[in-house]
């Protein structure tokens, strides 16, 4: 074999380490094409189609003279290895180069997913990835948006690095993002209790939890690097729950068998952002980040089809700034809040990833949204936002309704107390139907059933819709056990009650006085009222391995980008996410881009380009500012909020879902004719910032109504009515296994869909069972 | 409920406040107090009105960006709450509220209610952090057992939101609570005492700096406080800042 273009190698399909010896695999050829045009080396791939086993092939095939792969320990080697040869000749690879390119006129998506086995894919990428070096590192600037999880480890990191970093939030402190909100705890395959959790098992209930739409080697990357974030957490001083003997202690999340979940108190989201914000602080004050505070993006500029910089408002003096950097990265969350009614904080939005989007980020799977089973029902039309129960309350509550509709009504009612109704008269429903997991099931397991009993009358509030979340048997258990501990008396019921009311505040103290104050009852006596609510967005903008955006240099991180969770994410495995891609995933990958950026010098902010993208922003300021019309910009929201939970929420169709796209459109054409924002454009002016984050909505709104009725299965948070199995479970189809990735086309209505196909090759994709 | 509310309103920082009276009807005793608002300013904005600015996020007590000091009292007449979870039922119908910034030398006045706590930030950058890189290379978790009452402890003093209730509640317009729970946290574990003796001196310096009074133990930013930080932590910011005075 003269050509050293070509090479062999093995097809592996699973981790080397986990093959035998005498395990016969195929052998590979392949061709680095080295395109004319654009000077990049692709590498295609074929299969010969001829086997040997591992133990007869020669790895050290190139340095020897003959070049021949299958060693003589191989009763047929020269057979084989002439065949090879022939199959070489046989492929005309410059033609089949040829084929790949015309094939990609339409611009094709590539994750740039490097080779290799799983296990090692993330250690050899790093490996082989370009570095800046320290003095280069100072020449260049990145731009940071959103100092939640992922953008404030990633501004913080970067800025260790060498970095210049500037960082902008809307809030008035990078402290106040709304990770800080996120309580149960953060996953990591540490294996403290030795309940058998591994790297790979982290890796397969993520895979699993999210319903087989995920990337493979982007999930076992997360789950690689969730240990490394635990030591990370604690060197920075983030006090997590320990145990009496002084190590750190986990509880259980749903979806999973083991306990993996690091906590501190239920308060785990703002422990580790102010550890974030810790470490962005020590840079601030070295001078390595530049803070924007109380500033929001209003576009991103492209130059050269690169992104160089962004347009921003400053909030409290309505200026108009341009900023300038050779990477911009965006950690601005999740979408959430087009549904008005959600878990998010109020200023949460889509602005930043949409403008992204416009000017050329694909958006990818923008139906995937988690509802989260266990929020505080809604208790009337002027509520502004819903409050979430963590999910690590499932660990001790049991979640029921009445087994009778009489005895629901009569609950509904108020005539009768849930504490009336004998264990006979409950249904138990997770418990009952999905025995394995229980009250453990995933979220949107969990939020599907709670609804279907709501649906068919059994609801237990005054509007029918929420379910019971009862401690009682886990107070009794407690209080047991804590007796049983103290040597007192384990039949005496009242002193039982104490013990394990006790018990249960050490636990959950914070949950249980949030739910009290809102809902003026008292949980340790009562259970718990709770119903679904949008939480968190599994869509957003498409990234690469690298987590690089199809705009080349803007890169998307934590919630922002479409990410690891598939169709559904895994409770505790957002803060892994955020901190992955912020501490230990961005700062090398984006290294990687920036090495080729070293002899750019300080990007101009004269351009045309800063110029149009500053004229458009101003000018649609100018019209939310001098249109005069009648409604508030709260009013188009709360619609928007209404037609997307009641046609794309929990259980979609495609009658609903038609209906949807067109009402929202309809909506958006009235919201630019009616809405009214008063004051001016130069001062700090709420209503019109938010007049511009619900004009985004009510886009994006449209998209994602469009990409739930192009997804034509059931997965993870994406129910569709028309396909589900007998039992009512969510139904996967193996045609849809690809991310939709949008391209902006000049309306939501003409988006055009790319996909990414998904290729499990680790992973038995099976029907995801929590029976 | 009908309530008379008295809010102040101020343009910005440069124009003098006044406090201006608005009614409000038919509000239901589950709302929040912000959702009360919030009817207020829908019919501000359909009347012509400018309405009323006030900080807001997250809405479930955690973000710390609301502020409001309500008939007298940080965050309101409920205890361990921040204003987002108070709610109407703690009024009664006829009641009159007055609606103030929280007020400080240190948080000047942006918009009507809205302050600027940016001070909070500057004293955390000169001493709120442990100076560890993000390597991927620090040691495990579990290789420094700490004791779960250190732990608990130190915990409870991270709970702080960085509102500045203490702020607006002291007469003294200190930040001693704040400044305290954080050198506290640090403290009380391991890993915070390479940097102790800089870090206690830095940012108690920071804080005067920033034009925040002293303490003079009188409870009250414990009492107002929504995380129920305890003055303890005062008490060990001092000590710390006499051993500090020692060592260096």
């Amino acid at each position: 074999m003269k050509d050293k273009k070509i090479t062999y190698s093995l097809n592996y399909r699973k981790p080397k380490s986990e093959y035998k010896l005498s395990d016969e695999l195929t052998i590979c050829l392949r061709y680095y094409h080295k395109c004319d045009k654009t000077n990049k080396t692709k590498i295609i791939k074929k299969s010969t189609g001829i086997k040997c086993k591992l133990q007869d092939w020669d790895t050290d095939w190139h340095k020897s003279s003959s070049r021949n792969p299958i060693k003589d320990s191989d009763s047929n080697y020269k057979k084989k290895n002439r065949l090879i040869l022939n199959k070489i000749k046989e492929f005309d690879f410059k033609d089949l180069a040829k084929k790949s390119s015309t094939n990609k006129s339409k611009k094709k998506l590539e994750s740039h997913v490097p080779d290799g086995p799983l296990a090692d894919k993330w250690t050899n990428h790093k490996n082989n990835i370009n570095l800046v070096n320290p003095a280069n590192k100072r020449q260049i600037d990145v731009i940071v948006i959103g100092t939640g999880l992922a953008g404030g480890s990633a501004a913080a990191t970067l800025a260790e690095l060498g970095y210049n970093v500037k960082a902008f939030c809307f809030q008035d402190s990078p402290r106040r993002a709304h990770s800080i909100a996120a309580q149960g705890g953060i996953n990591a395959a540490k294996n403290y209790q030795g309940d058998g959790d591994s790297t790979y098992r982290l890796f397969y209930d993520t895979v699993k939890g999210g319903d087989y739409r995920s990337r493979e080697a982007n999930v076992h990357r997360l789950a690689e690097v969730s240990t490394n974030i635990i030591d990370q957490c604690v060197a920075q001083g983030v006090p997590f729950a320990r145990d009496y003997g002084g190590l750190l202690d986990n509880r259980s999340f749903g979806g999973v068998l083991v306990s993996r979940t690091f906590y501190a108190k239920g308060q785990t989201g703002q422990q580790l952002l102010l550890g974030a914000y810790s470490a962005m602080n020590r840079q601030i004050g070295r001078g390595k980040i530049k803070m924007y505070n109380r500033h929001e993006m209003l576009d991103v500029v492209v130059v050269d089809g690169k992104a160089r910089g962004i347009i921003a408002r400053n909030l409290v003096t309505g200026e108009i700034e341009r900023h300038s950097a050779h990477a911009v990265v965006l950690g601005s969350g999740g979408y959430g809040n087009v549904f008005y009614l959600s878990t998010n904080a109020m200023g949460s939005n889509v602005t930043a990833a949409w403008k992204a989007h416009k000017r050329g980020a694909y958006f990818a799977n923008p139906c995937y949204t988690q509802i989260h089973p266990t929020c505080i029902p809604v208790s009337g039309d002027h509520q502004s936002k819903l409050t979430l129960m963590s999910e690590s309350l499932r660990n001790d509550g049991r979640i029921w309704v009445p087994k009778n509709l009489d005895d629901a009504k009569a609950i509904q009612k108020r005539q009768l107390k849930p504490t009336d109704l004998t264990e006979d008269k409950r249904d138990y429903f997770l418990e009952r139907r999905y025995p394995a997991f229980g009250n453990l099931v995933p979220r949107d397991v969990a939020s599907r059933a709670a609804k279907e009993r709501c649906d068919a009358g059994f609801g237990v509030n005054k509007t029918g819709e929420a379910v019971f979340l009862d401690f009682a048997a886990a107070i009794i258990r407690y209080g047991k056990e804590k007796a049983h501990v103290k040597g007192l008396n384990e039949d005496d019921q009242t002193l039982i009650q104490i013990l394990g009311k006790e018990v249960v505040k050490s636990k959950y103290g914070n949950l249980f006085q949030m739910y009290e104050k809102i809902v003026d009852e008292n949980p340790y006596e009562t259970p718990m009222m709770i119903y679904p609510a949008v939480h968190y967005t599994m869509g957003g903008v498409w990234v690469d391995y690298n987590l690089q955006t199809t705009i080349p240099g803007l890169y998307a991180i934590g919630e922002a980008n479409f990410s690891e969770h598939g169709a559904n994410r895994l409770g505790a495995s957002a803060l892994m996410q955020g901190l992955a891609d912020g501490y230990f995933v961005l700062p090398y990958t984006i290294g990687n881009y920036l090495s080729k950026d070293i002899r750019t010098g300080p990007i101009s902010t004269e351009s045309v380009e800063f110029e149009e993208a500053e004229a458009k922003v101003k000018s649609e300021i100018e019209h939310f500012i001098n249109n005069k019309g009648t409604k508030p910009v709260d009013y188009f929201h709360k619609r928007l909020g209404k037609i997307m939970w009641n046609k794309c929420g929990m259980a979609r169709n495609e009658k609903e879902l038609r209906e949807a796209i067109e009402e929202i459109s309809i909506l958006r054409d009235e919201f630019y004719k009616d809405v009214r924002v008063p004051g001016s454009a130069n001062e700090f002016n709420e209503e019109l910032a938010k007049a511009g984050r619900v004009a985004d909505f009510l886009e994006l709104g449209e998209l994602f109504a469009k990409d739930a009725l192009v997804r034509e299965e059931s997965a993870g948070g994406h129910f569709r009515e028309e396909h589900q199995t007998a039992e009512g479970e969510a139904q996967r189809r193996k045609e849809f296994q690809f991310v939709s990735a949008w391209e902006y086309k000049g309306a939501p209505k003409d988006a055009e869909l790319h996909k990414e196909e998904l290729v499990y090759e680790n992973i038995e994709v099976k029907e995801r069972s929590y029976k | 409920m009908n309530l008379t509310l008295q809010i102040w309103r101020q343009e910005s920082a440069k124009v003098k406040g006044k406090i201006v009276e608005y009614p409000v009807q038919d509000i239901s005793p589950d709302m929040s107090f912000l959702e009360m608002l919030d009817i207020l300013n829908v019919r501000l904005i359909t009347d012509g009105d400018t309405p009323v600015a006030f900080d807001h996020d997250c809405r479930e007590g955690i973000c710390g960006s609301c502020s409001l000091y309500i008939n007298g009292e940080a965050h309101g007449p409920d205890r361990r709450v921040t204003t987002c979870q108070l709610h109407m039922r703690k009024f009664k119908d006829g009641d009159t509220i007055f609606i103030e910034p929280f007020r400080a030398d240190a948080f000047p006045v942006i918009k009507d209610l809205i302050v600027d706590r940016s001070a909070f930030d500057r004293i955390q950058h000169a001493g709120g952090f442990i100076s560890v890189n993000t390597s991927g290379n620090t040691q495990d978790g579990n290789s420094i057992p700490i004791s779960k009452h250190d732990a608990d402890q130190a915990m409870d003093a991270a709970t702080c939101i960085g509102c500045g209730a203490c702020v607006a509640s002291c007469k003294n317009s200190s930040a001693m609570l704040f400044v305290g729970a954080k050198v506290s946290q640090y403290a009380l574990l391991p890993q915070g005492q390479i940097e102790a003796t800089d870090r206690v001196q830095n940012m108690v310096s920071q804080m005067d700096l920033e034009g925040f009074g002293n303490c003079t133990n009188t409870g009250a930013c414990e009492v107002e406080c929504p995380k129920g930080i305890s003055l303890e932590n005062i008490a060990r910011m001092n000590r710390e800042l006499i051993k500090a005075s020692i060592k260096s």
